[in-house]
């Protein structure tokens, strides 16, 4: 069980939380310029790393909304720091 | 292991441990059931015996090692029921064949349904599996009570039992013995296996590859195929090639050893869980994967806790089984729910991957068809739908939406 830090609640049970995969996962700035191939990968294609990842989670049971923490999707180990949007990619 | 009545003593020896060479015609990336299965074909099939299968930890360690042994081909698209129906034909002839016993037991496979629509869903696969060849039976709750009377398929549980999918031909098998299985035949075939060597990269010449990388040197490679599971991506990033999954935790578990009560498996959906006795008595259970990402083969507690809370409302005599034994694999997922077996854009490399939750019962179909793609460098009929092209066409395989769960 993941204790996941909530950035407005605190520390809860990982089962008050719904996972939101990859974060900054931006639409597509000019989405009219993409071939298949770039929506595709836009679409279903998403980081699967050995490591660090920058995460999005949604305290459903909570306060309802949306952050971004940092993993190690080896140890499970979470970053304390919240990622600031940009930099974290 | 002790021969007990229910499995054989397993001989002195199996396989070799060969120092690898410096070239092979092919490299298999993994020796979990697909990477043994796909050596196997190639050198049955397509007279290819100069192979080296690679792995990392030793022999059939992975989620080969780890999961509930389910086989069945009741899938609702013709594409998924062709290759699983496929793989359940070699099943069938696969011990003789091997000359090994592992315990394919074809004792049926109940897919439960609880709400209407399910209903629907459910009789609707059915006939798309009559349509396709493949057995199908829809049964209604007395006739599920003769199947397996320690269901309750009484009208009091909170989602109770309306109707199920039966398949007689589907069932389980003692999956370390396919692995030993499979391993001894190509062994005595000239495969080298080489176990505690991990696979690192590759040996490029511009587009092709020519051989992998590893942590004790490099082997050189004709073709190279990956059969190596919820790592695939590990690999292929290194060539900056892009697929479309993510590894989760999936967490299986098994009792302490009782007499036999449970006939056959049983899988709910909705309730989402699905069960059967091992041959040696543990009842073996799993569910769904953990939400998020991970590598650590290690799953969350509260997975574990809502399937037994389905299992044992609807199984009453599970309450009070001990638990003995809770384990996760690391499982590659694609947003279709399908695998992905073909070419890459790598001449050479090949990937047979994201094969989720439900590859077990695939394990000689997979091995066929990938054999086939790797000797010919085009995919076999059965796997020409699933290559990696299908996420740029659309032409998606999409069993999740079809079946919502995988295994
Ligand atoms: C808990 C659980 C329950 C499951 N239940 C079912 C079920 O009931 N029915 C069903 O059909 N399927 C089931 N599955 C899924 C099934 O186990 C997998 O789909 C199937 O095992 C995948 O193919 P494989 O056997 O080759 O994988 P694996 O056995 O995982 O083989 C991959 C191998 O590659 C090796 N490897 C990885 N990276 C490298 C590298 N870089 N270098 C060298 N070697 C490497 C790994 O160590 C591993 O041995 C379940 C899985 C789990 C975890
Ligand atoms: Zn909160």
């Amino acid at each position: 069980m993941l204790l996941v830090r909530c950035p407005w609640c605190g520390d809860r049970d990982e089962a008050e939380f719904r996972y939101g995969g990859q974060a900054d996962v931006d639409y597509p700035a000019d989405p009219h310029q993409l071939d298949d191939a770039s929506w595709g990968e836009y679409l279903f294609v998403r980081a699967n790393p050995l490591g660090s990842f920058n995460e999005r989670w949604m305290h459903t049971a909570g306060c309802r909304r949306w952050f971004s923490l940092v993993r190690d999707t080896a140890t499970n180990e979470m970053s304390p720091d919240i990622p600031r949007r940009r930099e974290s990619r | 292991m002790v021969a007990d009545g229910n499995t054989p003593a397993p001989p002195e020896r199996l396989w070799r441990n060969p120092e690898p060479k410096r070239n092979y015609d092919v490299v298999i990336v993994g020796a979990g059931g697909h990477g043994l299965a796909t050596a196997y074909y190639l050198a049955r099939n397509h007279g290819i015996t100069d192979i080296a299968v690679v792995e990392r930890g030793w022999l059939a360690g992975g989620n080969m090692a780890r999961n509930t042994t389910i086989i069945r081909s009741n899938y609702l698209l013709d594409a998924s029921a062709a290759l699983y129906d496929h793989a359940l034909r070699l099943w069938e002839e696969l011990p003789e064949e091997l000359d090994y016993e592992f315990h394919f037991s074809q004792r049926g496979v109940l897919n439960l349904a609880h709400t209407e629509q399910e209903v629907r869903d459910a009789r609707r696969r059915a006939f798309a599996n009559e349509l396709n060849g493949v057995d199908a039976e829809w049964l209604t709750p007395d006739e599920i009570a003769e199947v397996c009377p320690i269901l309750d398929t009484s009208p009091n549980l909170r989602y109770p039992v309306l109707g199920a999918t039966y398949q007689r031909r589907a069932g389980i098998a003692k999956h370390d013995l396919v692995a030993w299985g499979l391993a001894r035949k190509c062994d005595e075939m000239g495969v080298d296996f080489v176990q505690n060597r991990e696979v690192t990269g590759f040996l490029t010449d511009g587009d092709r590859v020519v051989g992998v990388r590893t942590d004790k040197g490099d082997i050189g490679a004709g073709r190279v195929g990956l059969a190596a599971a919820g790592r695939t991506t590990l690999l292929t990033d290194t060539l900056g090639l892009r697929l479309p999954l993510q590894s989760h935790p999936l967490q299986a578990m098994a009792t302490e050893i009782l007499e036999p009560v449970h006939p056959c498996v049983v899988m709910s959906n909705h309730v989402h869980v699905y069960t059967s006795q091992a041959h040696k008595g543990e009842l073996v259970l799993g569910a769904g994967i953990d939400t998020h990402n991970g590598y650590a083969q290690r799953g969350s507690v509260h997975v574990v806790e809502n399937q037994l809370a389905a299992a044992v409302e609807l199984f009453p005599v599970f309450a009070r089984a001990h638990l003995l034994r809770t384990w996760a694999g690391t499982v590659d997922v694609t947003p279709d729910a399908s695998p992905i077996i073909g070419p890459t854009p790598y001449e050479n490399l090949f990937v047979n991957c994201g094969w989720g939750t439900g590859g077990f019962k695939a394990t000689p179909g997979a091995g066929w068809v990938f054999a086939h793609t790797i000797a010919t460098g085009s995919p076999h009929p059965l796997n020409e739908p699933y290559g990696m092209e299908r996420f740029t066409t659309g032409a998606l395989i999409d069993e999740h939406g079809a079946a919502a769960v995988a295994h």
